[in-house]
């Protein structure tokens, strides 16, 4: 598993855990991840039976509504070696909250095949640096871009420089800083439609420092505090577009 | 003091106003800013910062698992050193007996040490009613006092003022309090401050009754410490005849040795400093040193209630340092009446609920959503409590609070995503209906966010609250579920 392109790396089986806002609205960034993977050499297998991690229910108080979806999810993702999942969010939700869901059910077998599963879900930035040893994905992307480090992969995966050691191995790549990078855009999940002022106002600070980055495109590794950024610079009319950390690592020359 | 948290309404609506309040918003983020700076800084000197922050969260945890044992033997340790210990249940409770001393011996103004127990209790209301003027001695306590306002932050009352609004207050105010201040008064810290200082000298040595928290106390011992900055509290403490102290029960910590950490932690965490200016500790009555009465309060008020609940009992480690506060992104936007508690910030939104149980107050049950989970309250909390896990474990509580009730739309959709989300094979119609859609969108919608996406500027129904300040991108033509089973499963069956 040490080098990237090699046939090691077909050794285990690699489950994609595209994610259902990824499924649903982002396709593109789920198609890159395959694309990334494969050019890697990892034969990247999509589990029909996925649907959603659980986590706008259980962070909205839904636990009983979770079970469920976290029963589908560990038969999904049964006998795979490793899940890779494009959101520090959803894989956070998975390690960090099935657990709870599971005990919510008071079904033993439930919360041994979660413990199994959540073992094995990675972020994508964990599972290219810590699984595959990649720093460099040999990738071409000839734009001036800022990073947004969104809170689940920062503080609940402490998925630390691993993105950042990805994006500047990318060719062509300008990497300029962002301030405040560390502070939350304001999304939130339901948070973002509960206490939609609250949520806008932190997102209009979040949008005024990318703005002052002079980027023109912001990077993170979460579609979902991309969505409500984006929808900002968007309406904003700012010219800066997001797009999924996936999505520039699959980039080369010629595409 | 007519200002109360009473009534206040759910968190959204009380943020919508304070959202809107430019001086507010300036106010905060250059005190909440200047305050993060400064922890940020003094922690980072301190190597084994981790160790000491999990070396204080093992002495609460363990105070809190034998709670009944060190409470009894701060009794008896206090008792024995001439000092009188009530238990109280509840705020009247707390209130009544300290009025009764108070009345007792024939006072009618006492000066108070800030302390967050009195403010929870509403101590000075509950005092002016029975016609006893209870005198805040700290400089932001004082401001939010004579403002007849409400304090917006636990270490910092009066965070939400800056200098030409504490002027003010002090020229149209301090007279009717007591000595006035001076006719010329500008908005330089030190003269307003020297303002304080000559307002509360006065106070400081008429006053018969002192008021006072506790940041700790000390079963084996049966001491109490304040730990404060301007010398106020050592002021209470020492002068005044008769001194009663409202300490909650999760305040003991069971040896004069545990203090080591806490005194590491707690400056450090709250003022950003590496030491705070004064502790005081005191041990009963010492004949004729100090105050010559002593009385402890200790107050439940809800701690019970808090420690039963196995995720939320985390939440009784507090130290009240308000590193929470000054990194939450969503309490520098709002600030702290929003939150309608003395208790503000990500500590309120746990706090609060856990000390007053859900389900039965709209307000109460706001507050656990009162957060994005960025988790930067966990991270900065010197004694690991994990708030983001606990507001998520409470709105758990205030779902299953409501469950057998006519259920809200929210209720009705999370559980029909349930059903869907349960069986991908239920996914199939709904993705090609959003698959239409997207196309019909894409074709339709006039707007393009950066990139060339097609995006809707205003959605239908609940998806309204998302447009108000952001775009929303068209559905894909196709999901990457239908592009999967188009290009890889069909591929390989044919």
């Amino acid at each position: 598993m040490r080098t990237a392109g090699g046939s090691e790396s077909s050794d285990i089986r690699v489950a994609l855990l595209v994610t259902c806002i990824n499924d649903a609205m982002f396709p593109d960034t789920g198609k890159a991840v395959v694309r990334l993977l494969s050019r890697l050499g990892v034969d990247v297998d999509f589990p029909a039976g996925q649907t959603c991690c659980a986590q706008p229910m259980v962070n909205t108080g839904y636990l009983d509504e979770a079970v469920p979806i976290v029963r589908s999810f560990v038969d999904a993702f049964a006998g795979y070696d490793a899940i890779v999942a494009p959101s520090g969010s959803c894989a956070g939700s998975v390690r960090h909250q099935h657990d709870i869901v599971a005990r919510r059910s008071g079904d033993d077998d439930l919360a041994n095949a979660v413990a199994e599963t959540s073992a094995r879900v990675y972020e994508l930035s964990e599972f290219l640096v810590d699984v595959l040893g990649v720093a460099d994905v040999g990738a071409y992307f000839p734009h001036e871009v800022t990073y947004h480090p969104t809170c689940h992969s920062l503080r609940m995966l402490d998925v630390g420089d691993r993105p950042f050691r990805l994006l500047r191995a990318v060719r062509g790549l300008r990497l300029t800083e962002l301030p405040a990078a560390e502070e939350c855009c304001g999304f939130g999940g339901t948070f973002a439609v509960k206490n939609t002022d609250t949520s806008v106002a932190m997102g209009a600070d979040k949008v005024r420092h990318v703005r002052e980055t002079g980027a023109e495109v912001l990077v993170a590794g979460d579609n979902s505090c991309l969505l409500h950024i984006g929808g900002m610079l968007s309406r904003q009319r700012s010219g800066v577009r997001v797009l999924h950390l996936a999505e520039v690592l699959a980039s080369t020359e010629g595409r | 003091m007519s200002a109360t948290f009473v009534g206040m309404p759910a968190f959204p609506d009380a943020a919508k106003t304070a959202l809107a309040d430019s001086q507010l918003r300036g106010n905060l983020a250059h005190a909440t800013g200047t305050i993060r700076g400064k922890r940020a800084q003094v922690v980072g000197e301190v190597s084994e910062w981790e160790e000491l922050r999990r070396a204080g969260a093992a002495i609460k945890d363990n105070a809190l698992h034998n709670l009944d044992e060190h409470l009894l033997r701060l009794e008896r340790s206090l008792t024995e050193r001439g000092a009188t210990v009530h238990w109280a249940r509840d705020a009247e409770e707390a209130c009544g007996i300290v009025a009764g001393i108070a009345l007792d011996n024939g006072i009618d103004e006492l000066v108070k040490v800030k302390s967050m127990a009195t403010q929870e209790i509403g101590l000075n209301e509950s005092l002016a009613e029975r016609g006893i003027a209870a005198v805040e001695t700290d400089l932001a306590e004082l401001i939010v006092q004579l403002g007849d306002d409400l304090p917006s932050h636990i270490l910092v009352p009066a965070i939400h003022r800056n200098r030409a609004e504490i002027r003010e207050i002090f020229l149209r105010r301090m007279a009717s309090a007591g000595r006035p201040a001076p006719d010329d008064l500008t908005d330089d810290p030190a003269e307003l401050a020297a303002a304080a200082r000559s307002h509360l000298r006065e106070k400081f040595l008429s006053a018969r009754m002192a008021v006072s928290g506790a940041n700790f106390a000390v079963a084996d011992t049966g001491t109490l410490m304040v730990v404060e900055s301007e010398g106020n509290g050592r002021m209470c403490l020492t002068l005044p005849e008769i001194l009663v102290s409202v300490v909650g029960i999760e305040k003991v910590v069971p040896s004069w040795d545990d203090l080591d950490v806490f005194l590491q932690l707690l400056p450090r965490s709250s003022t950003g400093e590496r030491m705070n200016p004064y502790t005081s500790t005191w041990t009963g009555v010492t004949p004729g040193d100090g105050p010559q009465e002593m009385h402890v309060v200790l107050l439940d008020n809800g701690r019970t209630r808090a420690l039963a609940d196995e995720v939320g009992r985390q939440a009784l480690r507090c130290i009240r340092c308000s590193a929470c506060l000054n990194v939450c992104p969503v309490y520098e936007r709002t600030g702290g009446h929003a939150y309608g508690s003395v208790y503000p910030g990500p500590i309120g939104a746990i706090l609060n609920p856990l000390l007053r149980g859900v389900g039965h107050d709209e307000q109460v049950d706001s507050l656990p959503y009162a957060s994005s989970l960025c988790g930067a309250c966990f991270e900065a909390c010197p004694v690991r409590i994990d708030i983001p896990e606990v507001l998520v474990h409470l709105r758990s509580k205030v779902v299953d609070a409501h469950r057998g009730q006519a259920p809200k739309p929210e209720a009705v959709a999370m559980k029909a995503a349930s059903w869907m989300l349960a069986d991908a094979r239920r996914l199939g119609p709904l993705e090609r209906f959003a698959g239409v859609a997207g196309r019909l969108l894409t074709r339709i919608s006039r707007r393009s966010a950066p990139g060339g996406r097609r995006v809707l500027g205003s959605l239908p129904g609940p998806g309204a609250r998302w447009t108000t300040a952001r775009d929303m991108p068209a559905p894909p033509a196709e999901s990457f579920r239908e592009w999967w089973r188009r290009t890889r499963v069909e591929r390989s069956e044919s």
